[in-house]
């Protein structure tokens, strides 16, 4: 499957904005991606190993949350997995500038 | 100190869909391209608020859209170089909400002031640092070009 890369992530996958794994689930192909690009699993993994909770994964158009399999979902060749840092902000709080 | 280019037809639109949503914040995602100087931003994608029980002062994009806007992003080779908001009666800099809620390491954040439905001073704030636990807000200057 492609894993498609963040801007903000792609200094640690070699500039790449996608990476092609094979693996059998959606946790493989995130195993296999930080095995090759180790400098991603400090942003993607708190020290516990958790997925940050800033960070969205979506197979295909399917948030990996909400799938009844999660992690564990199978996936093949023709799947897609975006990784997405959350986008959320506004005017509620002025910080000193 | 780092620029964020864009033409002015961009940023006329950014500053119109601020005085569109009014009193509602806007938000949307600027696509570009990377340089030396700064992100060269080609074209801004209008996104939808989701925050409707606060979209005054709150705004958040759903993570489906920017999927979608990220495969757009791609279509066109360009990258996603930042995101915009507006601030309702609120000054162009940015909160301890935007800073908390910022991820896109790397990635410029606009803010629009729309005072009283029009839109005032645009600041722009380039997302530094190399991890989440080190970020930082260093402002930039909005430049444009023909």
């Amino acid at each position: 499957m492609n894993i498609f890369i963040p801007t903000p992530l792609r200094p640690y996958a070699e500039g790449k904005d996608a990476v092609e794994v094979n693996a059998l689930t959606i946790a493989e192909a995130l195993e296999l991606l930080t095995q090759a690009h180790s400098g991603l699993r400090k942003h993607l993994f708190t020290e516990e190993g958790k997925l940050r909770a800033f960070v969205n994964l979506y197979f295909n158009d399917e948030d990996v949350r909400y799938l009844p399999q999660k992690e564990q979902t199978a996936v093949s060749t023709g799947d897609t997995l975006s990784i997405i840092p959350s986008i959320a902000g506004g005017a509620a709080k002025l910080g000193i500038f | 100190m780092k620029s964020l280019w864009m033409t002015k037809a961009v940023y006329d639109a950014i500053r119109a869909h601020g005085e569109e949503t009014y009193p509602h914040e806007c938000c949307g995602v600027m696509l570009g391209e990377s340089t030396p100087e700064g992100w060269r931003v080609k074209t801004a994608i209008r996104a939808d608020n989701t925050r409707t029980d606060s979209a005054h002062n709150r705004y958040s994009i759903a993570p489906l859209e920017l999927v979608q806007i990220e495969r757009e992003a791609r279509r066109q080779a360009l990258n996603i170089a930042g995101f915009y908001h507006s601030h309702p009666d609120h000054p162009a800099q940015w909160s301890t909400t935007d800073f908390a809620e910022a991820h896109w390491l790397g990635c410029s954040y606009l803010i629009t002031e729309v005072a009283e439905g029009k839109a005032a001073v645009t600041n722009s704030f380039l997302l530094t640092g190399r991890t989440e636990e080190e970020k930082q807000f260093a402002q930039e200057l909005v430049r444009l070009e023909d």
